[in-house]
């Protein structure tokens, strides 16, 4: 039964071109020796953050069989009681979570018999917390300190993250390279299991760096050699700040905009629920449509799969026709007349229900998403955003900006726009920038200063200099604007922003055919080196193409990448005649929103 | 904000831009109720496969879910320590535990990260005294002599590894020096942080800084751990003599956002003047201390008239929080809603506050017409956008157009005959009219239609007015005005 649910849960990791599911399978495996190293009884403490990615891995039974019996939330003060012998604390490795647990431990009752303290650091062991922990004077206390080395986390039959939050503003803001280092151990990983990856091209500083770590990781273990027969052909190092550009812009693919309007958090997202709230009597006893409803995405789910990456304008038809079929399904046991025509329609019915349900709910999420995307203030704003990327009017003050500063509008959305506007002109012109600054500081806090030099770092503002304006130009080669993008049947990858094509799937378009020698100008103009390195396989590990077989490549975002950027590679890798499949990896899932938010001075003490 | 839709649509069809619209508005609408329809019209099954569907409680998340796990375990930890009562005072001597059966060794068959524990049985020999007093123990590691030499390299890799390490045999500068090389060179990011922890212990600051200065990434690490770890005074020390100023600057002024007392806020806003920022962030900062300056100065004030309960406005409207750290915007709002009409010596006078910092045009009219507006103090609405010139003809004037004022007078539920009023400033006649349709006010309509000498609107408007109304009649009027040359 409980692997029996387990497959189930990881089903859609094998769908895919490459099977993700032997990732999660090491995971597992690593996880369940670690658990059975503390012999006896345990109570795991959990950092919650960790709990999201963790369940994308394993599930409580995986834990109950290892004698977890007790799991409690990492809090201050004195732990739980709990009679296990073994105390686990699973945590990231950050210092402020290092002065909780020197609480717990320091407050521990001293009168009860004494329990074993563990720590198990995720994704990695950090020299600089136990440094904490002994200035707590709490190191000694820990019978084990231990890392779980996860990485890469599989999201999805394609789709693999890091979950790695600061991980932008490690890289381009604090210029903190470890979570680089972290990246290229978990690609090591991924050959280890999958193979040496033969071609590995990049673009930016950050590309340059993990490759480099890379090459020389393999060099170190050069013994060790796997004899796997290379699953991925190619790997493409893209840094974010290659493109600023296309996280900033809104996006119009359906799970892109669930994303941004409600946030999806580890394949989870949380819904208002009115909408949900009818038929759910006999749950439990007790009804609370009070609380959000939380809804699982990926594409385990059919429907789910089917309309995620439409452009939102194409998911009601997509919808209804659903409705359609699977009314006409219902429809069939008039038909079944005979005792195995009923009994194959019973058959049925766990599935159809299933199929009914689901299109229920996603019925539901599109007209919450549409009651946003119909409104006035939606399409105000998403009509700057076109002006901004088809080079409109960005050497100016724009009106719309000023108007939502003065409406008092959320901050983000102002930085989100101003951001936009100075990456679309290559920088804004020092008055332009100066009056939207004073604009920002007046209106939400002079302490904002803070906050915009760290954006004016990473280069998403910034003054213009001397040189050209050369976004007009890296338009127009990469053909970044397209007039007539179809949402509903779409032919080119531009159809995810309703127009624009997003810069860092192009590249990897233009990759593939023809080749970046294409477009050698334009990637000069775009920030940090390219470059295009070959590993060396072991003698009898070629791979011989058969005839019209696709390549696949795993395209690394450093940095973040969207949904949306998602969903355009997954439609690279169904054209007909694309000849590449992609998989895509990442060191967060990001949306304008949570991207700028992470970037901004963390202002804990603000008055309001 | 108002725009006229018509208008929009023209631009989005004449234009090369591509709206994000719902082509088919209703066709659409339609699709999302259809399926809806049909979901609701398939019989629901109650009693759902058990074994096929996996069961997920309300909240979404699926039965056995870690989240889930950790809330069922939890609470069921709490209804036992209810059932307790009293906690049991334990008479088994701690002691007990070393002679427990149970093998530490087998727990760490496997290859170990523990850096600081030498070996699995010393430590083991600690644990009862460990848990009696942490703190006055030291790990092993720190006391323990190594007899050990082992290279930079074989260090960082040992560290790595999380295998045993010694920082400590590597006395001389030169050393410290090859092994954080060796550090970075290795690119592992905890490494380094260890090793340059190691050095800040044993080496002065100005070594440090002078040695880091050629060490970029060495560099970069050192910043962002003493940021971590909020070593403000080490790290402006290190920013000041590296020359990164703004950087200091900018670092040094976070702090105060750690200062929760507003006068020793202020005392620290004023040191942070003169440091040296660029220039406009120097600005920005200068007037950062003075509002805060003012409103302290306004707080203590307002405080006190209010509390003496004989003004009106405080009796009618009271202060609902303090004024301080508020944006300089809501201070300047606040001000045109308590202070409106001081003279400009005045520092809580609204002009006062214009002039002192610079506020654009755009946003003192906004936000003055919002606290008047909030106020219903339609005079000062209307002097506020009245100006003279100097035949003595008033005439009025706005920069922020008047369909913005019509939209911001109307949330705040002014009467019809001023809105009206500036309704009829809208120059754009489309905007106008079809501001006008929405708030209706007729007359600016048929006044509008009569302007555009559009007698054809016009007949087709009386259609929408109640028969026998002042409109009507009005409309009846101008139809039969012979007057009038119409153009249609």
């Amino acid at each position: 039964m409980i692997s029996l649910a387990d497959r189930k849960m990881a089903a859609h990791l094998s769908y895919g071109r490459v099977n993700l599911n032997i990732l999660r399978e090491a995971a597992r495996k690593e996880l369940r020796e670690f658990l059975d190293k503390c012999a006896g009884s345990k109570a795991i403490v959990w950092d919650e953050y960790l709990t999201g990615p963790f369940g994308l891995i394993a599930q409580y039974s995986l834990l109950k069989e290892h004698e977890v019996e007790k799991m409690f939330t990492l809090k201050g003060g004195r732990l739980p009681a709990a009679d296990v012998k073994n105390i686990i604390f699973f945590v990231r490795p950050r210092l402020e979570l290092m002065d909780i647990i020197a609480e717990n431990v320091i407050s521990e009752d001293k009168l009860r018999s004494p329990r074993d303290f563990h720590i198990l650091f995720v994704p990695r062991h950090s020299l600089l917390c136990e440094q904490r922990l002994k200035e707590q004077g709490v190191l000694g206390s820990f019978i084990n300190i231990d890392e779980y080395i996860l990485d890469l986390i599989p999201y999805d039959g394609d789709l693999l993250s890091m979950e790695s939050e600061s991980a932008f503003r490690e890289c381009y803001l604090e210029s903190d390279q470890t979570s680089l280092y972290h990246t290229a151990k978990g690609l090591m990983t991924l050959q280890a299991l999958y193979g040496t990856i033969p071609q590995i091209f990049g673009k930016g500083e950050c590309a340059r760096h993990v490759a480099n770590m890379m090459l020389r990781m393999k060099r170190e273990f050069a013994g060790s050699q796997t004899q796997i027969l290379p699953v991925f052909d190619t790997l493409l190092l893209l840094d974010r700040n290659v493109d600023l550009l296309t996280p900033l812009a809104t996006q119009l693919t359906y799970e892109g905009l669930i994303d941004e309007i409600y946030g999806i958090t580890n394949g989870y997202v949380k819904l208002p629920p009115e909408k949900f709230a009818q038929k759910k009597q006999g749950e439990g006893g007790k009804d609370l449509p009070n609380e959000p409803k939380k809804l699982q995405l990926n594409s385990a789910e059919e429907l789910y799969a089917e309309i995620r990456d439409k452009n939102f304008n194409a998911v009601g038809a997509a919808l209804s026709k659903k409705a359609k079929i699977i009314s006409a399904a219902f429809e069939e046991r008039h038909n079944a007349k005979t005792v195995g025509e009923i009994k194959q329609f019973v058959s049925q019915l766990p599935h159809m229900q299933a199929a009914r349900s689901s299109l229920a709910n996603h019925t539901s999420i599109a007209e919450l998403i549409k009651d946003i995307t119909t409104s006035e203030a939606f399409f105000d704003n998403l009509t700057v955003e076109q002006e901004f990327m088809t080079g409109v009017d960005t050497d100016k003050v724009n009106t719309y900006i000023e108007d939502s500063i003065a409406q008092k509008d959320p901050l983000i959305k102002i930085l989100r726009l101003v951001c936009m506007q100075s990456v679309c002109n290559n920088g804004l012109k020092q008055k332009v920038l100066d009056h939207y600054k004073r604009e920002i500081l007046q209106t939400y806090g002079y302490e904002h200063i803070l906050t915009l030099s760290n954006l004016e770092k990473t280069g998403l503002l910034k003054p213009q200099t001397g040189t050209r304006n050369s976004y007009p130009t890296i338009r127009k080669t990469l053909k970044l604007w397209m007039e007539d993008a179809n949402e509903q049947n779409p032919n080119d990858i531009s159809y995810v922003y309703s127009g624009y094509a997003p810069l860092s799937v192009r590249l990897t378009q233009l990759l593939a055919r023809p080749g970046w020698r294409s477009i050698e100008e334009v990637l000069k103009m775009l920030p940090g080196p390219h470059f295009e390195e070959r590993q060396q396989l072991p003698a009898g590990l070629h791979k011989k193409r058969q005839q019209g077989e696709n390549r696949t490549t795993l395209v690394f975002f450093l940095g973040g990448v969207t949904y949306a950027e998602i969903a355009a590679l997954r439609f690279l890798s169904q054209m007909e005649d694309g000849g590449t499949e992609y998989i895509i990896a990442t060191t967060k899932l990001i949306n304008g929103t949570s991207w700028v938010k992470s970037l901004m001075d963390r202002l804990e003490t603000l008055p309001f | 904000m108002i725009r006229s839709k018509p208008d929009e649509e023209d631009y989005w069809n004449s234009s090369k831009f591509r709206a994000f619209t719902f082509d088919d508005e209703d066709d659409e609408c339609s699709s999302l109720k259809e399926s809806k329809r049909t979901v609701n019209s398939i019989p629901l099954d109650d009693d759902e496969d058990e074994d096929e569907v996996e069961k997920v409680s309300w909240s979404g998340e699926p039965v056995g879910s870690i989240s889930w796990s950790i809330k069922e375990t939890a609470s069921s930890t709490q209804s036992s320590m209810r059932d307790q009562g009293f906690p049991k005072i334990d008479t088994t001597p701690s002691l007990t535990k070393q002679g427990s059966g149970y093998s530490l060794s087998s727990l760490f068959k496997g290859r170990s990260k523990t850096g600081s524990f030498p070996s699995f049985s010393e430590s083991l020999s600690e644990v009862s005294t460990r848990s009696f007093a942490p703190e006055l123990r030291k790990p092993k590691s720190e006391y323990k002599d190594y007899v050990s030499d082992w290279t930079p390299k074989e260090t960082v890799k040992r560290m790595q590894r999380g295998k045993v390490y010694s920082l400590e045999t590597f006395r001389s500068l030169k050393d410290k020096l090859l092994l954080l090389d060796e550090a970075v060179s290795a690119l592992d990011g905890n490494v380094i942080t260890a090793v340059l922890i190691y050095l800040k212990k044993s080496l002065s600051k100005e070594i440090i800084s002078r040695e880091l200065m050629s060490r970029e990434i060495a560099l970069r690490h050192y910043i962002h751990y003493l940021k971590e770890v909020g070593e403000q005074k080490v790290l402006l020390d290190l920013l000041k003599s590296l020359g990164r100023t703004e950087d200091m600057a900018l670092l040094q002024y976070r702090e105060h956002l750690n200062l929760k007392d507003e006068l020793r806020r202020q005392d620290f806003l004023k040191n942070c003047v003169s440091l040296p920022f660029a220039p406009d962030d120097a600005n920005h900062v200068q007037d950062h201390y003075t509002l805060l300056e003012r409103q302290i100065i306004i707080e203590v004030n307002d405080k006190q008239v209010e509390g003496k309960g004989q003004t009106d406005i405080f009796k009618k409207y009271p202060r609902k929080a303090s004024i301080l750290n508020m944006p300089i915007i809501t201070t300047l709002y606040y001000s045109c809603f308590y202070h409106y009409g001081e003279s400009e010596g005045m520092y809580s006078s609204p002009a006062n506050i214009r002039q002192t910092f610079k506020i654009s045009e755009k946003q003192y009219f906004l936000t003055a017409l919002g606290a008047r507006a909030k106020l219903k103090a339609w005079f000062d609405v209307d002097s506020l956008f009245t100006t003279k010139n100097w035949l003595g003809y008033t005439k009025k004037r706005s920069p922020i157009g008047f369909h913005r004022v019509v939209d911001i007078l109307q949330k705040n539920n002014a009467p019809v005959q001023v809105l009206q009023e500036y309704l009829s400033l809208v120059e754009d006649t489309e905007l106008r009219i079809s501001l006008a349709q929405k708030h209706k006010c007729h007359d600016i309509i048929i006044d509008t239609y009569k302007d555009l000498k559009d007698r054809q609107k016009l007949i087709v408007y009386r259609g929408k007015v109640e028969r026998g109304s002042p409109e009507d009649r009005k409309i009846d009027s101008l139809l039969n005005n012979t007057q009038i040359r119409w153009k249609n």
